[in-house]
C-alpha cells in the first residue's frame, strides 16, 4: 500500500541512562519496525558525546543512529514512542531516501562529464584561460 | 560593491599622500588582485555530494564563533551548496551536535 521509503533516526538519550536502557530502547525501536513491518538496515551507536548546548541539566548525550525501511504509519508509531520516553533529550526523523539518490545522480553526472580521457586535457586549458581572465577583472 | 569602491578610494588617497600621482592611479587594482581572492565552492571542489547533518567536523567551519551559519559571501560557497548546508546545520541543531547561539 504505501511505499516503503529510508528513514534516518537519531535519538539523543539521556546521561543518566544506563548502558542496559539504551539497549532497551534499541530493542524496543527494533520492535516496533518488526511489528509495523519495516527493515532495520543499519544502526549505529555513537556513545556519550558533548552537545553542543545543555538540555535542562545535561551536558553531555548518548547518540543512536537507526537506518530504517518502511512507512510514514512506521515513523509515525516510533515518533510518538520515543516522544512519550523520558530517557530521550531528542530525537530527529530525516527521509533520506531522495536526498540519497539526488546525491547519487549528481555523482554518476560528474563521472560521464569526466569520463572522456581526450576532453580533459583541453577542459583544464580553457578552465585556465578562465581563471587568469577573471583575475585581471 | 559601493563598499569596495569607498574602500578603493581610501587606498589611492593614501597613494596620494605619498605625493606620487602615478601611484595613486595604479593603486585600485593592485589592491584587488591582494586583496580579492578568487573563492571557490569549497562543496563543488571537493566533489562532496551530499552534506551531511551528522557530520559536524564538516559543517563546523561554517558554523563561527557566536553560532550563526557563516553567509555565502564569505565563504564562497555555491547557491546549491549554501542551501544543502543551511538544512544540514539546522538539522544537526535540533541534536545539539551545532549550537544554536553560542557566547
Amino acid at each position: 500500500m504505501s511505499a516503503s521509503r529510508q528513514y534516518e533516526l537519531v535519538y539523543v538519550v539521556s546521561p543518566d541512562a544506563s548502558e542496559q536502557d539504551v539497549t532497551d530502547l534499541h530493542a524496543q525501536v527494533e520492535a516496533v519496525i518488526v511489528r509495523i513491518g519495516g527493515e532495520l538496515v543499519k544502526s549505529e551507536n555513537w556513545g556519550r558525546r558533548k552537545m553542543a548546548y545543555e538540555i535542562g541539566p545535561h551536558k553531555e548525550g548518548v547518540y543512536v543512529l537507526e537506518l530504517i525501511n518502511g512507512a510514514g504509519e512506521l515513523m509515525k508509531e516510533l515518533e510518538r514512542r520515543l516522544r512519550v520516553s523520558e530517557k530521550v533529550l531528542r530525537y530527529l526523523v530525516v527521509r533520506v531516501d531522495e536526498e540519497l539518490r539526488t546525491a547519487e545522480r549528481a555523482r554518476s553526472r560528474r563521472k560521464v562529464r569526466t569520463g572522456p580521457p581526450g576532453g580533459e586535457g583541453t577542459g583544464m586549458g580553457t578552465d585556465g584561460g578562465y581563471d587568469r581572465d577573471e583575475a585581471e577583472v | 560593491m559601493a563598499d569596495e569602491q569607498r574602500r578603493g578610494g581610501g587606498g589611492g588617497r593614501g597613494g596620494r599622500g605619498g605625493a606620487r600621482g602615478a601611484n595613486a592611479e595604479k593603486g585600485p587594482a593592485q589592491r584587488r588582485s591582494l586583496f580579492r581572492r578568487r573563492k571557490v565552492c569549497k562543496f563543488c571542489s571537493e566533489k562532496i555530494d551530499y552534506i551531511d547533518y551528522k557530520d559536524v567536523r564538516m559543517l563546523m567551519p561554517f558554523v563561527p564563533d557566536r553560532g550563526k551559519i557563516l553567509p555565502r559571501r564569505i565563504s564562497g560557497v555555491c547557491a546549491p551548496h549554501q542551501r544543502a548546508l543551511q538544512t544540514a546545520i539546522k538539522r544537526a541543531r535540533q541534536l545539539a551536535l551545532v549550537p544554536y547561539v553560542t557566547d
